[in-house]
């Protein structure tokens, strides 16, 4: 017989610690369905039938947050056989807050107190005798970081498991409000099972908005709730809230003592500096300094460099060793063995490419993702949000967002990864989104080319290129947050700011690898795909009316060039209707730095520089500056390359999502690039017609959509059907 | 007077929180009801938000949400 441990608690109370102590490797990550929360699932280490299901991280049992729906959801409908829920020792009265709504549950409870050690070496008592009678249900001590317990929590959960019954929930409210809550309870008919009707008359007096879906039959419970807000003078949502803090603080002072009031902490003692008036902001700029330059320019350059130049490359040395790249040992094999050129062509260019253009990010990655983990797990992720989230808030992003955006200006890669760490959905969402209208170091050839052969090199083409990027962030989260798809979650921004502590190595290593290989995994295949298909795309074409196999310099034969004259005329409003200036967009996705180099190819020159200072003169020829600089700004914005597009696919988690991000972004390239076109040709050589007009009505929508009014929403839009269907 | 006009280093007691639905009741969730004792430990360097001492945590409120909190 097979038994299922939901582990429950706040977050920062060490969940993921102790999730990881108890189920060591064996862990399934998949999704809730049809949400984007991550879904945790593990064996108990050295039982096979023992799963333990890691609940998202939650304050309380509100229907206002995606991962609190997502929670009770699952402890409602599917009702697993016991609760770990993990209590956080250091802080205890607010922890304690969940446990008395899980313990209404109707679900075995067992309590696992965390953090002991701490609590012990701070001199403070908590009675664990005193808090299981007073709170009804087993309590274990446990120091999840050092392993201290972990054991003995799982087996008592077993046990608990085993028993069957629920815990009877013994904490009392007011006799008011006993009251009350009985004459509901008396209105419930046998569809709720007796050990459950607490938990549903708490739900219903609250007039929790999303209980109803999950009764079979609803009493009208209206008067009750008006006779107690009328007697109490609140409202019921506030009336339970109260009582239950009530209740706690009325058994807290026999179960808790603390040691020394007044005395500051360690954790205290760091934040009065590092999050101090005049200290935090400089703080911060060393700290993403640091980051910013071993992730992306130092460690992180020559990590890429070494798996992009060198293993899948023409090679790279190991203390003088020269060790061929991949390409070049396959080369020579495929060659030995004589296989056929296009065959060669496939496997090189196409799929090694592909490969290459996957793992090519991860090392870099994974220096990065070293650094978040860290940031994360120490608490000072939670101080960035603090001190940026006024500037961020603005336009609907998180104080946290900073950072993806500052790692996207090296490469948007490992940017999107990073939004890993914002816990609210719609910001989360939202920075995904936006961060990759940075430019980042692939895009800078593009703005060194149209710089240099329209513009004369003029020093403010690549500052206004990062201006745009940044008014498209701003201007886009104004827009966007007003929109349907994102108006649905309300986002209050309480936020707790965790105690600091040292993370252990064990646990920052985990959450690098297991983010890096979510990586490889979820985004791999979309990038091998697209890149295969722009090989073949660019490499098989009719020359002389026989289709074959083309060389490098045949580029204008393709299949691909094909594509660029079918697709070119799209562009024509945009100023680039030139089919070249289309294709070099499309290979532009395999990566951005191709724009330049296709370019060359197709103006005839088989190598450029990296800023193709080659072909200047012939493209200053072929537009004019306008149509230049509308060329950049769309391959700015429009959807990013295919290994970025891979990383949104990833940390969307949703189709959906995947394709209303990339829809999005093209539309605001397009729609940009056509006002900067129409509108610099009016000003500049004065043409007016039907484009201009229409540049006008585009600029007066945009105005509308930025300054239109908006309303916070008061619940959460989420289809609780579709979770409870998915089973 | 609400916890948006106290002072840095100042305690105060909550009296009652104000408005409705998902703000009211995440304030509410975090600890901040009637009758706590809440200490105004700082401000951000840009002004906002502040952090606070609850039932002996800290945690971070807009200013904008802090106007909900009435306190004495």
């Amino acid at each position: 017989m097979s038994i299922t441990i939901a582990l429950a608690g706040n977050p920062n109370s060490g969940k993921t610690t102790l999730f990881n102590a108890l189920t060591g490797s064996n862990q399934f990550v998949g999704n809730w369905p049809g949400v984007t929360v991550e879904k945790k699932e593990g064996k108990l280490k050295g039982h096979k039938d023992v799963m333990i299901m890691d609940l998202p991280g939650i304050y309380s049992l509100s229907p206002y947050t995606l991962e609190e729906v997502v929670a009770r959801n699952y402890l409602i409908s599917e009702r697993p056989d016991a609760i770990l829920n993990i209590v956080d020792g250091t802080n205890i009265e607010r922890n304690l807050y969940l446990s008395t709504q899980l313990m209404e549950l109707g679900i075995p409870v067992v309590m696992a107190v965390n953090m002991m050690d701490v609590v012990e070496k701070s001199g403070d008592k908590i009675h664990i005798g005193k808090l299981s009678q007073k709170l009804g249900c087993e309590v274990v001590e446990i120091s999840a970081l050092k392993g201290n317990g972990v054991q003995k929590a799982a087996e008592k959960a077993i046990a608990a498991a085993g028993k069957k019954e629920g815990t009877p929930p013994v904490h009392k409210f007011a006799p008011e409000v006993e009251q009350i809550l009985e004459a509901v309870e008396d209105k419930m008919d046998g569809t709720v099972p007796q050990e459950q009707k607490r938990f549903f008359a708490v739900k219903l007096l609250e007039k929790d908005d999303k209980i109803q879906s999950q009764m079979k039959h609803v009493p009208d419970v209206s008067e009750e709730i008006r006779q107690i807000e009328e007697e109490m003078d609140d409202d019921t949502e506030s009336i339970i809230t109260n009582e239950r803090y009530a209740y706690i603080g009325a058994i807290i002072g026999e179960c808790y003592k603390k040691h020394s009031k007044d005395k500051l902490t360690v954790s205290d003692k760091i934040d009065r500096i590092v999050t101090n008036r005049f200290l935090a902001l400089p703080i911060f700029a060393v700290v993403m300094l640091i980051v910013y330059s071993i992730s992306v320019t130092t460690v992180g350059t020559w990590a890429t460099d070494w798996a992009n130049d060198g293993v899948f490359g023409d090679g790279w040395s190991l203390f003088g060793l020269e060790i061929p790249g991949i390409p070049v040992l396959l080369e020579s094999a495929l060659t030995a063995v004589g296989c056929a050129a296009w065959l060669q062509g496939l496997i090189l260019d196409g799929i090694v490419a592909g490969v290459g253009a996957v793992l090519g990010f991860v090392p870099q990655m994974l220096v990065l993702f070293i650094f978040l983990a860290f940031l994360e797990s120490c608490g000072y992720m939670a101080r960035i949000a603090f001190i940026m989230d006024r500037i961020f808030r603005k336009f609907g992003l998180s104080g946290k967002s900073f950072i993806p955006m500052l790692i996207g200006s090296g490469c948007g890669v490992p940017g999107i990864m990073a939004s890993r760490t914002i816990e609210n959905d719609r910001d989360r969402k939202m920075t995904i989104m936006t961060t990759t209208f940075i430019p980042c170091g692939a895009k800078l050839p593009i703005i060194a080319l149209i710089a240099g052969a329209l513009f004369g090199g003029a020093w403010w083409v690549a500052p206004s290129a990062y201006f745009v990027g940044i008014a498209a962030i701003i201007c886009s989260g104004i827009i966007l947050k007003k929109t349907k798809m994102f108006a649905g979650d309300p986002a209050p921004f309480v936020m707790e700011l965790p105690a600091y502590h040292l993370p252990t190595v064990g646990n920052v290593l985990r959450s690098m690898w297991e983010r890096g290989w979510s990586f490889i995994k979820k985004a791999g295949t979309i990038i091998l795909l697209s890149t295969i298909f722009v090989w073949f795309t660019s490499y098989f074409g009719w020359v002389g009316g026989k289709f074959r196999m083309l060389e490098d310099m045949e580029l204008n034969h393709s299949i691909l060039a094909a594509i660029g004259n079918g697709v070119a005329w799209i562009f024509a409003p945009l100023g680039w209707g030139d089919w070249r200036s289309a294709v070099a967009a499309i290979t532009g996705l395999v990566a951005k730095e191709n724009v330049v180099g296709t370019f060359g190819i197709l103006y005839g020159f088989a190598e450029v520089a990296e800023d193709g200072t080659e072909i200047w003169g012939t493209l200053a020829g072929s537009m004019t500056a306008a149509a230049a600089y509308s060329f950049l700004v769309f391959n700015l914005l429009c959807a990013p390359c295919f290994a970025a597009m891979g990383a949104i696919k990833r940390e969307m988690n949703n189709v959906k999502w995947f394709w209303f991000a990339i829809g999005y972004q093209t539309l605001l390239a397009y729609a940009v690039s056509l006002c900067v076109y129409q509108l610099g040709n009016w000003m500049t050589a004065g043409v007016f017609g039907i484009g201009t007009a229409a540049a006008i009505l585009l600029v007066i929508g945009f105005i509308y959509l930025l300054v239109r009014p908006y309303r916070e929403s008061k619940t959460l839009d989420v289809n609780l059907k579709r979770m409870a269907n998915a089973k | 007077m609400t916890l948006k006009e106290i002072p840095c280093g100042k305690s105060v007691k909550v009296t009652k929180v104000a408005g409705e639905g998902p703000v009211k009741r995440r304030i509410m969730d975090m600890g901040i009801t009637k009758g706590v004792e809440v200490f105004v430990r700082k401000v951000a360097p840009l002004g906002d938000p502040v952090e606070i001492t609850v039932r002996g945590y800290e945690l971070s409120v807009r200013k904008a949400d802090a106007e909900m909190i009435q306190v004495e």
